[in-house]
């Protein structure tokens, strides 16, 4: 696990900001070592750019959601007990694709729910009152294995509220973590379990998720400085 | 929203997210956990100078339910007994460093003039017979449910007529059930013999009858209101019978209701006087189903003034 974290580290080591590629934090990232999980190639290097730049397709995030639903389904042994909670707004349609892609692979249907995290968040204090999601439970979460879906993992803080916010519906038998990007600059000892794509980042960076169920289109791009709220953590 | 004092305080989109929000706050009571931990470290106090039963444990549940610290304080076996003002009263609970005051007073204005002496977040509880806009925003949530839009918006209320019947002049529920009606493009019509009308009541957006039986008919809901005999001297009607015989809901006049209406009633109910146990008791009676939403609601306004930062 540590040895594939860091070959995806340096996949591209002249793409990934010096600081982040020196800092030995090999053990806070994982996933699987397959070549889809390693970093795309961008169009420029990170530390030039200072225009958007599309750093994964439509094709491409149809094999990483394609990818996550096999790993997910291997390392169940199968779907039994699965339940696919998608954390809003993005991680929700995320999450749809990927019980879609378990039924057709599997002729089974996973159930799959919404968890908002809103109220379970650290930085509640530090902003305006903020909009509440929709969570939806399809099914008990007792004894059952719960996969977090989330579009963004940066910081870890959403996945430590998503984490309590599980924890008050009831007690999942085992808890997993997927996400379609992983960018970097975890604060919190978080690890996902499913990784679509690492894409190196810098902090004042923004990871930008669009899906078409919501935006009209399938497309991962990275903006300059962006508006912090938008699908991080 | 810093305070919330009158229901014409609140324009459509902050009705709306307040319904929104307390759908979501609802699922928190079939949870096992039944909390979040969105207002730990708050300090919530229930300042009441009248009696409560479900306005004040709804807050204080809804506070709770929150990780709110909730504190009550009411006029008895307070220093409220001993002669201290409210502004005393309300300074010396806001020195203590809390962060929401919910007031209720037999003074109209009372959690209004609150607000001017101190910092924290003020909710009016009901003052006297001015208002009391959680029970209204309660009742507009109850109400939406039971029009079950497929889609949870406000526009559920166009068209809809409800009656409010009893006791208008000292009700607070019915003023602030008016002005949010209004706000949400409901149809009302007032309900009352002459002498519990207001005065300047031809100022307010409502019809107004004096025929129970001729509204009946038309009202989607039908929204009866306690007799307030407290604040009664007497003179208002003759006897109570002729009140329930005039503007009771009795059980032959559920026969007269539109099929799909609905009743509700802020409660207390004084059963027989303006509301029969079987209309109480009815299938189409929502009287429980505003009990439950008032902690769902008063989530959603806590987290709402309260949620965010400073």
């Amino acid at each position: 696990m540590l040895r594939s974290s860091f070959t995806a580290l340096r996949y591209r080591p002249e793409a990934v900001p010096r600081r982040v590629a020196s800092r030995p934090r090999g053990g806070l990232l994982s996933g699987s070592g397959t070549p889809e999980a390693r970093p795309q190639a961008p169009a420029s290097s990170v530390a030039g750019s200072v225009a958007s730049r599309v750093v994964m397709e439509a094709d491409q995030i149809a094999r990483a959601c394609a990818r996550i639903a096999h790993q997910i389904l291997e390392a169940n042994r199968g779907a039994h007990g699965l339940v696919l909670m998608g954390i809003p707004t993005r991680g929700v349609p995320l999450a749809h694709r990927l019980a879609q892609v378990m039924d057709e692979l599997e002729g089974v249907r996973v159930p799959v729910g919404a968890l908002d995290v809103t109220m379970y968040r650290d930085d509640l204090r530090r902003q305006p009152t903020r909009a509440v999601g929709h969570t939806d439970l399809p099914v008990d979460v007792e004894g059952s294995t719960v996969v977090l879906v989330d579009d963004v993992l940066y910081s870890g803080r959403t996945v430590r509220a998503a984490l309590d916010a599980l924890g008050d519906l009831g007690r999942p038998r085992a808890v997993r973590l997927a996400v379609l990007v992983d960018r970097g600059h975890r604060e919190l000892p978080i690890l996902a379990d499913h990784v679509g794509s690492y894409v190196p980042t810098r902090t004042g960076e923004h990871v930008s998720v669009r899906l078409a169920e919501l935006d009209g289109l399938d497309q991962v791009s990275i903006e300059p400085a962006g508006d912090p709220d938008l699908g991080e953590g | 929203m810093r305070h919330l004092l009158s229901a014409a305080d609140l324009d459509r989109t902050e009705i709306g997210e307040i319904l929104d929000l307390a759908e979501e706050m609802s699922l928190v009571q079939g949870r096992p956990v039944k909390k979040l931990p969105a207002l730990r470290g708050r300090t919530v106090v229930n300042l009441f100078f009248e009696d409560s039963t479900r306005t004040r444990s709804s807050f204080e549940i809804a506070g709770k339910w929150l990780s709110a610290d909730v504190i009550n304080i009411s006029a008895k076996g307070s220093s409220v007994s001993k002669g201290e003002s409210l502004r005393d009263t309300v300074l010396t609970v806001a020195a203590m460093g809390v962060d929401a005051l919910v007031i209720r007073h037999h003074a109209s204005g009372a959690p209004w003039q609150a607000s001017r002496w101190i910092d924290a977040h003020v909710l009016n509880a009901g003052d006297g017979t001015h208002e009391h806009p959680t029970q209204a925003l309660l009742d507009a949530f109850t109400i939406r449910r039971h029009f079950r839009r497929s889609v949870p918006d406000l526009s559920g209320f166009e068209g809809k007529t409800v009656a409010i019947v009893g006791d208008i002049t000292h009700s607070r529920v019915a003023r602030s059930n008016v002005l949010l009606l209004k706000t949400l493009g409901a149809q009302v019509i007032l309900v009352a013999p002459p002498t519990l009308l207001p005065a300047g009541i031809d100022t307010w957006p409502v019809l107004v009858c004096n025929d129970f039986d001729q509204v009946l008919p038309h009202a989607d809901i039908v929204m009866m209101l306690r007799v307030q005999r407290e604040r009664m001297a007497g003179g208002y009607f003759p006897t109570p019978r002729e009140y329930t015989i005039g503007y009771g809901l009795t059980r032959p006049r559920l026969e007269l209701m539109m099929p799909g209406a609905a009743i509700c009633h802020p409660g207390p109910m004084n059963r027989g006087l303006e509301i029969s146990a079987d209309a109480a008791d009815a299938a189409n009676s929502l009287i429980l189903d505003q009990v439950a939403a008032g902690v769902s609601v008063r989530m959603s306004v806590l987290y709402e003034l309260l949620g965010g930062a400073e």
